[in-house]
């Protein structure tokens, strides 16, 4: 693949008056990667898009497109297109304008214009309605013309800023895929903004996830899930978030805070915050091993219920699948020690320390929940209530 | 007798409507229909009544030539002000939407005319035209250039008291102009940037498009202004010299109160009314069919 596409940042900084929105930062993007600009709203990850896009100039740093250093180049100059969230499409043209908009500014002879936009207007499957004014179209038949409308201009690059965001929750899931498919049919190097994780996690082959102007991780979906660089990038990722639990020094090792009990982990990780996905959390029988724990509540989901558990002073969340009904109930829980990270008090990820085993698989190689009918435990075994 | 509920609705209705509906009948539509039957008839004299006598009063008017030169007064004061003073406020409204500093200093500035009753204003330009001591004669002088008799001679005079109404009502489209730029969003001007759409191009094929309901908002307006055109007549040429600056309210209001015709009065003033609402309606379909409201 051609070096055109290659997108460079070296130490891009936007200022606002004094403080700082986007701060020194850098990242290389190939030819054909679709990277997603991930944080919260506030975090600089629109004003980075902005600045590649050349709509506002960067106070510092360089930008670089292929071998072009483009920092102080116009946006038309840069050779890339964009969608908008609110996909700007001008209300006065039809369709089929809205789209060839940009090659009439080029000006594309008209017979090519034709060309491109019956090819383009295939390709999204908007054949049927070029005729129409934008104000006659649905929410994601608009997004498709705003697609369209970066598609045709051929530009090896194109910009997406939080391009679902006005989409219902079922369309939204239909456009990923298809946002994704064009993508990787067309070859397009794509740099997509979101604070949406779900989107990050399903679409991008790299995901940059930004905090404060600053990027917290640069990394793939899978990495950032699994091995979460800071205790921000462990929260963000992942619905319900991770659970994050405060460490104190304890007796023999570090233990949650207000549970003195059990420790989990050596001494050394005490300041710090153990961090477990509610997906890796083990529920027990209040007799066997683990942290002690109470149910506070639990939100069945359909698929999976999400229990609310008191451990020591704090609230732990807790994903089984099925259906349970355990609100009240006294338990134990465990977890396997990969699935656990430890953050250092300054919020990054130490990995120096190997936390304690928690898991009757570890501690007593058997793996068998309690017989069922033998203890007054066995409520918190899954009740289905579907028929057998 | 008890009302239904659909009766109370339509009571209720009515009754909102009454105060207006009053307001218009006594000061619109009562005098519009007094006029036009005015216009058909001759005051009797000496307490005799009043006679019918059709269409009479108007082909007296078509023979006017007077009514025709003040017709044709009227025709170019609308065809010097209306154009102008539409692209000065279009231009000057696209001016302070951009980045400028002291933008809000501009804006009022642009607005001030507006602001100023009609009598002030045209006192103020008296003093800018007048013939010895006026400000453009003074600055003639001081280039040694002769000065001109802005208001005194028949061949400028009309173009002098456009020049003011330019300058009186740009200010006015131009809030009606900036109001309309101000809603169309930033992304279409940041998505046609990236196309590298030039300035020039995306004036013409998106802003100015989408400037059309005001446009034609402000197109009639002006017509409309331009044939109410009192004030400033009276305070600058009372008409003069020789009819050369006399426009038609100016003339409806001669004839009805310094000529005491109050028949020909009303006669232009129903010829106006129709002129007016004939081109209102031709501006409203021609033009709607190709504007773009959001």
């Amino acid at each position: 693949m051609s070096n055109q596409s290659r997108i460079r940042l070296e130490r891009v900084t936007k200022r606002w008056d004094a403080t700082p929105a986007v701060d020194s930062i850098s990242f290389d993007v190939t030819p054909g990667q679709f990277v997603i600009l991930l944080g919260p709203s506030g975090c600089g990850k629109s004003t980075t898009l902005r600045m590649i896009a050349g709509l506002e100039e960067a106070s510092d740093g360089r930008i670089y497109i292929g071998e072009r250093d483009v920092t102080r180049l116009p946006p038309g100059d840069r050779g890339l297109s964009m969608v908008f969230q609110s996909y700007a499409l001008f209300p006065h043209l039809n369709v089929a304008d809205n789209i060839v908009f940009g090659l009439r500014s080029r000006k594309v002879p008209k017979a090519e214009q034709r060309e491109r936009l019956a090819k383009v207007a295939e390709l999204v499957s908007l054949t049927d309605y070029l005729n129409r004014k934008p104000a006659q179209l649905s929410g994601g038949q608009r997004q498709r013309v705003a697609l369209a409308r970066s598609v045709i201009s051929e530009h090896p690059i194109c910009l997406m800023d939080e391009p679902l965001s006005n989409l219902d929750a079922r369309l939204r899931s239909d456009m990923r895929r298809e946002i994704k498919a064009l993508q990787s049919r067309l070859a397009m190097t794509v740099i997509y903004v979101t604070h949406d994780q779900v989107e990050a996690m399903s679409m991008g082959d790299r995901v940059i996830l930004m905090q404060h102007g600053k990027i917290v991780q640069d990394d793939t979906p899978d990495e950032l899930y699994n091995r979460p660089a800071s205790a921000f990038a462990a929260s963000f990722i992942g619905s319900p978030a991770m659970n994050l639990l405060p460490l104190v020094k304890g007796e023999h090792g570090a233990t949650i805070e207000g549970e003195p009990s059990t420790p989990v982990a050596p001494l050394d990780a005490a300041g710090g915050q153990l961090g477990i996905r509610p997906e890796d959390i083990e529920l027990r029988p209040a007799s066997a091993s683990g942290v002690p724990a109470k149910v506070l509540s639990d939100e069945y989901l359909g698929a999976d219920t999400i229990a609310h558990l008191a451990v020591g002073e704090h609230t732990l969340r807790v994903r089984l699948s099925g259906r349970h009904d355990i609100t009240g109930q006294p338990c134990r829980i465990g977890w396997p020690t990969p699935a656990a990270h430890l953050f250092g008090g300054d919020g990054l990820r130490r990995d120096d320390l190997a936390l304690y085993p928690l898991m009757p698989t570890e501690a007593m190689a058997v793996e068998s929940p309690a017989p069922v009918g033998t203890s007054p435990t066995d409520s918190l075994q899954p009740q289905y209530h579907a028929q057998r | 007798m008890t009302l239904n509920a659909h009766r109370k609705m339509q009571l209720y209705g009515a009754l909102l409507l009454l105060p207006a509906a009053l307001l218009l009948t006594t000061f619109a539509y009562l005098p519009t229909v007094t006029t036009v039957i005015n216009s058909l008839f001759l005051p009797g004299f000496r307490g005799e009544p009043a006679e019918f006598v059709g269409v009479e009063n108007y082909q007296v008017l078509f023979d006017d030539p007077t009514f025709w030169q003040v017709a044709r007064n009227n025709l170019i004061y609308a065809l010097g002000t209306i154009p102008t003073s539409i692209a000065l406020a279009l231009g000057m409204a696209l001016f302070v939407n951009g980045k400028l500093p002291g933008r809000g200093f501009v804006r009022m500035a642009y607005f001030t005319p507006t602001i100023l009753p009609m009598i002030a204003a045209a006192n103020i330009w008296m003093f800018f035209y007048a013939p010895q001591i006026g400000l453009f004669n003074s600055l003639l002088d001081s280039l040694g250039i002769p000065g001109v008799n802005w208001l005194g001679d028949p061949s400028v005079a009309l173009s002098s008291v456009i020049v003011m109404s330019v300058w009186k009502e740009a200010g006015f489209f131009m809030i009606f102009y900036l109001a309309a730029l101000q809603s169309i969003p930033p992304e279409l001007k940041e998505a046609a940037d990236l196309e590298g759409t030039s300035r020039w191009s995306f004036f013409w094929r998106v802003t100015f498009p989408l400037l059309m309901p005001t446009t034609l908002f402000v197109l009639i307006n002006a017509l409309i202004n331009s044939v109410r055109v009192v004030d400033h007549l009276f305070i600058l040429t009372k008409g003069g010299p020789n009819n050369a600056t006399n426009l038609l309210l100016y003339y409806v209001y001669e004839n009805a109160f310094s000529f005491f015709d109050r028949t020909t009065a009303a006669t232009i003033t129903v010829v106006i009314l129709i002129v007016l609402a004939v081109v209102a309606t031709l501006k409203f379909t021609i033009l709607d069919r190709r504007t773009h409201y959001q």
